[in-house]
């Protein structure tokens, strides 16, 4: 079975091979072992822009295999972040917490302590008392199941009612986008208890490794990162590789079809949209750590959008398409904007690549839909064709 | 000779005494009392200048508070203007100009309490005071300070005032005043019941005047008005606080003050003999601490027993200033239908609010309609359209200053610049996307992020001012609660146009009914002789212009920025998907229900307009869930699949 998946899926091992060299190259260079050759704020970058790439498949899955254009995944994403984020905050403000109350006579009580924290980490928004939503926040194993369950749970209940009542298309694109917007809103209140637009911060300090320099943690994390993203691939592989994956495929050629063939297409889709809903936000629990801050601005639906235009830049249909698109894109974005690309000075005008690439970035994307709908991927197939060609 | 001139002098003397009547006279009698004037005991002396009657009294009253009196050293009264170091000096009585030395005078400076007084004398002079804008001042100085004593002043003003205006709100304000002071009771409650109908704040504030009520704590019910006993059970640690503050009951210890007693008395590692390790559970802190109170070194600690048989032991009450029981039974029904009142005419300013903001949903999302609805193409840059005519507006307000007039080039040039912007766009990009509707979803929003960013280059990230002319700055004031600003009409009727406008362009010309057969049916509609591509130019183009006048309309209302039309592009997605697709009453329905939908949400919670949105989408995207083909929803062949 192994044997047979990975002789169907050469990419797949290409893949793992060059993510393995990659993340061996980056190790050997990374500050954590002396070197100097990558700082750890651009190891960071890399680790966040790993992440990104796992929930870029989990969007060309949705997408460019099931047809869903989903404009929610980055919401599941942030949702991943937060509930990591929750766990981190309380107990790193707890450490915190309890050694400024060392220095009392008396040994803290529990009550004291707990309300210290509460002061401590909701103070921003004018409150002291633990909302309910942070019931959990003291026990890592349960935010680290909240970081899958949530998102999978709203995914879930959002895809049983849209699939079931057959909103497909823009109208689910709307619709999907409408949810992230509702869930942006509702985060940027500052009664909800998640700080409101403060957001969770503090996060790259993990609890019990503060004797770890950052510089070994951003390599921990890195390597965290890494592992995810090849898991994530092989995982997504090898259950679009066999007769599901087929299913899946013929779901978003031709949906009516399927359903006349006695295939139960919601079924099919809830469980595309759920699965990638909660690697979505396995990948947003590993980027906020590397981040160090989450607030709701991170979920707002143009967020959702990009992630599209990664995986339409990279190529649809194409899991490496997808990690192509979100690495070109994203470090791009952020040599663009970092103010380390070179102004253009045409004479009459400074071109500043902090204004202008967005304006790029989006001429880009209607070029690419005109003329490369396959994407970056579809060079690929290029080279493919010409080589048969010439055998 | 001598005794002559004695007996004259005396004689003199005697004639002023008898013609004592002079303002001078008076003043002098009150001399001290004027020069240094407190604001407790100058209540008589004005009182007695007044009772005077004379005709200069308003005058020097006037002047007095002005501090314009002055007094010379031989302790007569002047009012005098000084210039350099000489004073023109009037006399108060003869009104005589004379000049004299500065040095030999000390002006009057009554502090702030008593000009209060001063002018509260004067009103009721003011009040019949032939300059009508003299009376209006005298009428509001009473509205903001109402006193019992210009109570009768004022009735009695009422008669003669020949000025309708005035005259309604000099009888209004002396029913607030008799109200609250009049001297029978029976008019006091006849001028309550008659505030019952008054929606007006001010109304409502002598009402809450009348029932102004003290909680206090006693052993027993003190005799009184008392408006009710308090359960001191339902907010228990407040109702202690007040027993503490009362000196009832001893201070009930908090945590802190547990903790600081008990650090105070540590003994060699030990508190009463616990161990200090011990001391990091709340029980046993208050176990320590009792024995610490038993050994007698802090109070009794106030557990929640004692705290209980405490409040039982005392009566809370509520008692009302105004002794007398049936003026504040009246005043009580009367506020609480007054209260109702407010209500149905709260309940009504909401509802115009709601259609306010049902206009602007309904506005900005009506061009949408026809892109989106009609011809089925996804514009996400639709939101950067109504930004574009924003900004148009805001640039045509730079060339011509004159608000009303660059109000009406910006709206036709607003939809020009849009127009031309739409038929670009559908000629370069959305007509090779025609049928893959995800591509031409992307595509536009790549179009939308550039345009977004060129505005940011062009305009700056800071918000641009669009002004509406001064014709559209008021409001409409139907009373108190109900107002409406006039923009928000101009909206409503600018949507109602444009409602009308599309209904007939779609239903009643040639242009419409091709409209129509090419979304139905492209391939026969060409094989009539219409040719498609110029129809969906100008419908991409008819839509794409309208959201540029939305822009516009938007820019007077909220501020221009290029992310304006992000804000509003997943509402007016909604708005479309919500009300059907393919209707422009469809829209209509959906900005409705959203509008007011939204408002409903804020009325139940109110003061978070956040979550009232939050809510809102919620409902829309289980709404969906149950009509997916929206509120109008077509039938057969106009429904597409």
């Amino acid at each position: 079975m192994q044997h047979t998946f990975m002789a169907k899926n050469p990419s797949v091992l290409w893949f793992l091979l060059g993510l393995s060299l990659f993340t061996v190259f980056v190790t050997i260079f990374s500050e954590a072992v002396g070197s100097t050759g990558v700082s750890t704020s651009f190891l960071k970058t890399l680790g966040k822009t790993l992440c990104l790439c796992l929930v870029a498949i989990a969007m060309d899955v949705v997408w460019g295999y099931c047809g869903i254009l989903s404009l929610g995944h980055f919401a599941f994403f942030g949702i991943g972040g937060y509930a990591i984020g929750m766990w981190l905050m309380y107990e790193r403000t707890k450490n915190i917490v309890v050694g400024s109350l060392e220095n009392n006579i008396l040994p803290p009580t529990p009550e004291e302590v707990e309300a210290a924290i509460g002061t401590q980490i909701f103070g921003v928004v004018g409150s002291s008392e633990f909302p309910l939503i942070w019931a959990a926040s003291h026990s890592l194993t349960l935010q680290l199941l909240a970081v899958v369950i949530v998102p999978g749970m709203l995914a879930l209940a959002f895809g049983w009612l849209a699939f079931r009542s057959r909103v497909t298309g823009v109208y689910l694109s709307i619709l999907t986008q409408a949810m992230t917007l509702a869930l942006s809103l509702y985060l940027f209140q500052n009664d909800t208890g998640l700080r409101g637009n403060n957001g969770l911060s503090g996060l790259q300090n993990i609890p019990g490794l503060e004797a770890v320099s950052q510089a070994t943690l951003s390599l921990w994390f890195f390597w965290a990162s890494a592992l995810a993203l090849g898991a994530g691939y092989v995982f997504f592989a090898w259950m679009l590789s066999g007769k599901f994956g087929s299913v899946i495929r013929a779901i978003r050629d031709n949906e009516a079809r399927i359903r006349f063939l006695g295939y139960n297409v919601e079924n099919y889709k809830l469980l595309i949209f759920t699965v990638t809903a909660m690697i979505a936000g396995i990948a947003g629990a590993l980027y906020y750590p590397q981040a160090g801050i989450i607030n709701p601005a991170e979920i707002a639906p143009i967020a959702s959008i990009y992630l599209a235009v990664w995986v339409a830049i990279g190529g649809r249909g194409r899991l490496y398409g997808a990690v192509i698109g979100a690495v070109f894109v994203s470090l791009m974005s952020s040599w663009f904007t970092g103010g380390s690309a070179p102004d253009i000075n045409l004479g009459f005008y400074l071109v500043k690549w902090t204004d202008w690439w967005l304006v790029l970035l989006g001429l880009t994307f209607v070029g690419v839909t005109f003329f490369f709908p396959k994407g970056v991927g579809g060079l690929f197939d290029l080279i493919s064709n010409y080589r048969e060609k010439h055998q | 000779m001598r005794s002559v001139l004695f007996a004259l002098i005396l004689t003199l003397c005697g004639v002023s005494a008898v013609t004592a009547q002079t303002l001078q006279s008076i003043l002098q009698t009150h001399a001290t009392e004027i020069a240094k004037p407190s604001r407790k005991t100058v209540g008589e002396t004005i009182d007695a200048i007044v009772a005077s009657g004379l005709p200069h009294v308003t005058e020097f009253l006037e002047q007095w508070s002005k501090k314009n009196i002055w007094q010379r050293s031989d302790g007569s009264f002047f009012v005098a203007t000084a210039a350099g170091d000489s004073l023109t000096l009037i006399d108060v009585d003869t009104q005589a100009k004379t000049i004299g030395s500065k040095s030999d005078f000390k002006q009057l400076k009554p502090n702030g309490g008593v000009r209060r007084l001063i002018s509260t004398a004067l009103v009721q002079f003011q009040l019949l005071d032939p300059d009508l804008t003299r009376r209006k001042t005298a009428v509001a100085a009473i509205a903001r300070r109402p006193e019992a004593a210009q109570l009768m002043p004022l009735i009695s003003s009422i008669d003669g005032e020949r000025d309708a205006a005035l005259k309604a709100r000099k009888i209004q304000l002396a029913n607030f005043l008799s109200a609250r002071f009049a001297k029978e009771p029976r008019d006091r409650i006849a001028a309550i019941n008659s505030l019952s109908t008054d929606t007006s704040v001010e109304a409502r504030a002598v009402l809450n005047q009348i029932l102004t009520k003290s909680i206090g704590v006693a052993s027993v019910a003190p005799q009184g008005n008392i408006a009710a006993i308090l359960d001191p059970m339902v907010a228990p640690d407040q109702s202690y606080n007040a027993l503490v503050e009362a000196k009832l009951a001893p201070t009930k210890q908090t945590e802190i003050d547990i903790r600081k007693a008990l650090e105070a008395n540590i003994i060699e590692g030990r508190i009463a003999g616990f161990p200090l390790a011990q001391m990091d559970d709340r029980l046993t802190r208050e176990t320590a601490y009792s024995a610490l109170a038993i050994k007698g070194s802090v109070p009794t600690l106030i557990t929640q027993e004692v705290r209980d048989a405490a409040l039982r032991e005392h009566v809370f009450y509520e008692l009302y200033e105004e002794p007398n029981a049936q003026i504040t039974a009246a005043a009580e029904v009367a506020r609480k239908s007054a209260d109702n009142r407010v209500a149905t005419a709260q309940f009504a300013d909401l509802a115009l609010d709601a259609l306010s903001l049902a206009s602007i949903f309904f506005l900005a999302a009506i061009g949408l309609a026809i892109t989106f609805g009609v011809m089925g193409v996804i514009n996400m840059a639709h939101g950067e359209f109504i930004m574009i005519g924003a900004y148009t507006g805001y640039v045509v307000q730079l060339f011509i200053p004159n608000y009303t007039v660059a109000i009406f080039v910006a709206l036709p040039l607003a939809f020009a610049v849009t127009f031309v912007a739409g038929v670009v766009m559908e000629r370069l990009i959305i007509s090779r996307l025609y049928h893959r509707p995800l591509e031409t979803l992307l595509a536009t929003f790549g179009v939308s992020i550039a345009l977004q960013q060129l505005a940011k280059n062009m305009f700056g990230t800071q918000a641009r001012p669009l002004t509406s002319p001064d014709w559209l700055a008021g409001a409409w004031v139907v009373n108190d609660v109900i107002q409406i600003s006039f923009i928000r009409i101009a909206i409503f009727i600018l949507a109602l146009l444009f409602l009308s406008l599309i209904v007939y362009i779609l239903k009643r010309t040639r242009l419409g009914l091709e409209v129509r057969a090419v979304t139905q049916n492209p391939g026969m509609a060409s094989s009539m002789g219409i040719n498609p591509d110029r129809i969906n130019m100008m419908t991409f183009g008819l839509g794409s212009g309208i959201a540029g006048i939305a822009g516009v309309a938007i820019g007077l209302y909220a501020k221009v920025t290029s992310e304006m039309g992000s804000d509003y592009i997943v509402q007016s997605f909604m708005t479309v998907v919500v009300g059907g697709v393919g209707n422009v009453w469809g829209t209509l329905a959906g900005a409705a229900m959203i509008g007011f939908g939204q408002k409903w949400i804020e009325w139940l919670n109110p003061s978070n307009t956040l979550a009232a949105q939050t809510y809102m989408i919620l409902f829309v995207i289980l709404f969906i869930q149950f009509r997916p083909k929206g509120i109008v929803a077509l039938k057969g062949r106009a429904a597409g699949d």
